[in-house]
């Protein structure tokens, strides 16, 4: 009551927001609990940063889901990353919120004060210009992200290509939506009713590719916008479809995504990548064809290719739920390490590193935390022993 | 990495048309356009991850969306950051 009280305050559109909160509570059958996941990483953070959660009808949970890039990178990728660091004449690059995601052998952090020349860059093609510029130098680009990141690596290992730079590779780590979303499907731990699609993910694939999940699984989807009353109105539309006995895909978000995406961005991955037959991925385990890596015509900008990678696999610490949170079967302030051991300073596990995971999108709007912490211990729904 | 951010174009690189100069919330900087089949002029917004535009948006959405980063803080704050390190095409040096 009081938490949804600050929300409205606090929001600028507080009336429509109440209007549709009213309008989705008529949705809801009696005796019935809804359980909705939010796939992408950006709706956790709308959803924590606004308590959105304490603002719909307690029948309703939103369930948070794999698709927060950094956090399911395994450890043994990212000591394989810091492996070809320390290559000689290697120049590492990577997004900044790589940084401090822990491997076997520590972060990339770590790497760098042993010595290991690993920088920083808000895009691939600020890689190249490093490639550019350092041609006595072996420039690699720790590729990763989901489709809205995949175009940005093709394009710029085109653009190597068009230039002919020979010094320019990429440590190809992109992950698609589609197969996680499947393996949690599949999954045994979890009964969904419902998805909120991913925003920024869609205006790459479109809306199309998650057509089997309202036909094979029949569950509704929604692609959402990241505002909360994007939000809001995706749960809103999700339940009407469950009121009229209706799973499809629907598209809330058109005034950015084309229900078809972005042809030339699709074109630029297919041209330049392929899907790998198997991917782990980290707290979920091996995943079928989830994957990208280079194509063969595109082995010279490959760093898998041109480097030997160690490919050794590394077991999660024992204290990391990740994976639990990551499929949506724990909330992050369920794992027993969190706040405690694991914080976005010194984090356990991938989830509390990127600001769209869910355990540091939870740290760090912390106003909820307590009374959320109190309420799980009150009522253990979904707490597992 | 994740956030698309809202950019208007100030003007199309005359020799090369896939880049932009485009204002982020008052920052200048290159941006690749190559992936957008719009005809694109200055004046018009889009969407932009790492580098790269991925849509092309009306004014009021970028607005809004503005609004709305602006609202979320730190993440946003560190994207304009990463932002601002950025020198895209700048050829050498
Ligand atoms: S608190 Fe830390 S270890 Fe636990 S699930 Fe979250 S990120 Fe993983």
């Amino acid at each position: 009551m009081t938490l949804a009280m600050r929300f409205v305050d606090e929001y600028r559109d507080a009336d429509k927001a109440r209007a549709l909160a009213a309008r989705i509570a008529d949705l809801c059958e009696p005796g019935r609990d809804y359980k909705f996941m939010e796939v992408c990483g950006g709706h956790t953070h709308t959803i924590y940063k606004h308590g959105l959660e304490d603002y719909l009808p307690e029948a309703v949970t939103l369930v948070h889901g794999p698709g927060c890039p950094v956090c399911v990178i395994p450890m043994g990728r990212v000591d394989d990353a810091i492996h070809l660091a320390e290559q000689p004449d290697v120049i590492m690059t990577s997004f900044g919120d790589m940084m401090r995601v822990p491997g076997g052998n520590g972060s990339f952090f770590d790497a760098t004060a042993r010595g290991a020349d690993i920088r920083m860059v808000y895009s691939p093609l600020d890689a190249l210009r490093i490639a550019r510029n350092n041609p006595d130098k072996r420039v690699i680009f720790m590729a990763i992200g989901f489709e809205t990141t995949a175009p940005s690596t093709a394009m710029t290992v085109l653009r190597a290509q068009a230039e002919g730079l020979a010094n320019f590779s990429v440590f190809c780590n992109h992950v698609t939506i589609i197969p996680a979303i499947k393996a949690i499907l599949d999954s045994p731990d979890l009964r969904l009713d419902g998805f909120i699609g991913p925003g920024h993910v869609s205006t790459v694939i479109g809306c199309t590719p998650y057509e089997f999940i309202a036909r094979d699984y029949g569950k509704p989807l929604v692609v959402a916008g990241f505002e909360p009353l994007d939000i809001l109105q995706s749960v809103y539309m999700i339940l009407r479809q469950l009121a009229e006995n209706r799973s499809e895909v629907e598209n809330q978000y058109s005034r950015v995504v084309p229900w078809e995406g972005n042809l030339k961005a699709i074109e630029a991955i297919t041209t330049t990548m392929e899907t790998r037959a198997y991917f782990e991925w980290r707290g979920l385990g091996f995943i079928s064809h989830s994957a990208l890596r280079m194509r063969e015509g595109y082995a010279a900008y490959d760093a898998e290719h041109l480097f030997a990678v160690p490919g050794g696999r590394v077991a999660d610490p024992k204290a990391c739920q990740c994976g639990e949170v990551l499929k949506g079967v724990l909330k992050p302030w369920e794992c027993k390490v969190f706040g405690t051991a694991c914080t976005p300073e010194t984090p356990i596990g991938t989830c509390m590193v990127s600001s769209e995971g869910a355990c540091a999108a939870y740290y760090n709007f912390g106003r909820f935390s307590r009374e959320r912490v109190k309420e799980a211990t009150v009522r253990p729904q979904g707490a597992r022993p | 990495m994740c956030l698309g951010i809202p950019g208007e174009i100030v003007e199309i690189l005359p020799d090369r048309p896939d880049l932009a100069t485009v204002d982020v919330s008052g920052v200048r900087r290159a941006i690749n356009i190559g992936l957008l089949e719009d005809d694109l002029e200055p004046g018009d917004w889009i969407l932009i991850h790492v580098g790269f535009a991925l849509s092309k948006i009306d004014e009021d959405e970028a607005r809004a969306a503005l609004a709305f980063l602006e609202s979320i803080g730190e993440a946003y704050d560190e994207e304009i950051a990463a932002l601002r390190e950025s020198m895209i095409e700048a050829e050498k040096g």
